[in-house]
């Protein structure tokens, strides 16, 4: 049985997410991708062949084209930092109701990086404790959402929430959820925290 | 035996257990889940890897149903 995530509902002027609809925001994000890049990579390559000299300014422009795109992508991997943790106790609990919920694989990467993932039909998710990476079929690009519980919970069991809102309800979740950054995984990869990086090279590699 | 348990500050916390056929039990688990749904929260049965139902009334024959709060976009 198929249930629709009742948190849809808040939500009610975003059309529900399905492959063609995540495709075209997809496209939009590259599209500004290349509108951020283009443009310098365009005055550094004019500045060159007008002026050689001008090499600074042309490096600037480069600057610019390299870093626009890595400050959306470190906006995109910010989703799934880690959160402040609650007491031991409470984590552990926590902890070990999320490893119920999870295989054993799922559960020893969760451990390893603290992310759990999951496979949809959109893709592989690492669902992290305010967020959630959807790397795409084929492995090289990742989607980052926004999304998070509202209450005073220890990180596993924000884990949980999502995980639990994801299984019902894959499409609904993408729908609650806000797309914070869409591009290549190589980007995001870079602007993560070195230990959630297992995570992600696993899930591309199972994409 | 079954339980209700809810995700809180403390982990979680077990709200009811009961017994297929113990009435008295399978009474007070329903009042509590109702109560918690009146509060907000969501019921969810997990389904194994990949798979997780909502429910809106306490499926009696279930090991074990969750209750979270709603999620919102960040």
């Amino acid at each position: 049985m198929t249930s629709v995530l009742p948190e849809t509902a808040a939500v009610y002027w975003r059309p529900r997410l399905d492959a063609a609809r995540l495709r075209r925001r997809e496209q939009g994000w590259t599209a500004s991708t290349l509108a951020h890049t283009i443009p310098f990579l365009g005055v550094a390559v004019v500045m060159m062949l007008l002026e050689p000299l001008s090499f600074p300014v042309a490096g600037i422009a480069v600057a610019h084209a390299w870093g626009i795109p890595s400050l959306y992508a470190n906006r995109g991997a910010l989703v799934v930092k880690p959160r402040a943790r609650a007491g031991a106790a409470a984590e552990q609990t926590a902890l070990g109701l999320l490893g119920d919920l999870l295989g054993h694989s799922a559960r020893d990467l969760h451990a390893r990086t603290g992310l759990a993932p999951e496979r949809g039909a959109l893709g592989t998710w690492l669902v992290g404790e305010a967020g959630a990476l959807l790397v795409r079929p084929g492995g090289r690009r990742v989607d980052c959402w926004c999304v998070k519980v509202d209450a005073d919970l220890p990180s596993a069991d924000r884990t949980a929430h999502l995980l639990l809102a994801l299984r019902e309800d894959e499409a609904g979740f993408a729908t609650v959820a806000n797309l914070a950054f869409g591009g290549a995984a190589w980007r995001v990869r870079r602007r993560l925290p070195a230990a959630m990086r297992p995570a992600l090279d696993a899930a591309r590699r199972q994409s | 035996m079954a339980r209700l348990i809810c995700m809180d500050r403390s982990g979680h916390s077990t709200l009811a257990e009961w017994t297929a056929g113990d009435t008295e039990a399978e009474a007070a688990a329903i009042a509590a889940f109702q109560q918690q749904l009146e509060a907000g929260y969501y019921a969810v049965v997990s389904a194994g890897e990949g798979h997780a139902e909502q429910v809106r009334e306490l499926p009696l024959d279930a090991d074990l149903v969750i209750l979270r709060r709603p999620i919102a976009g960040g």
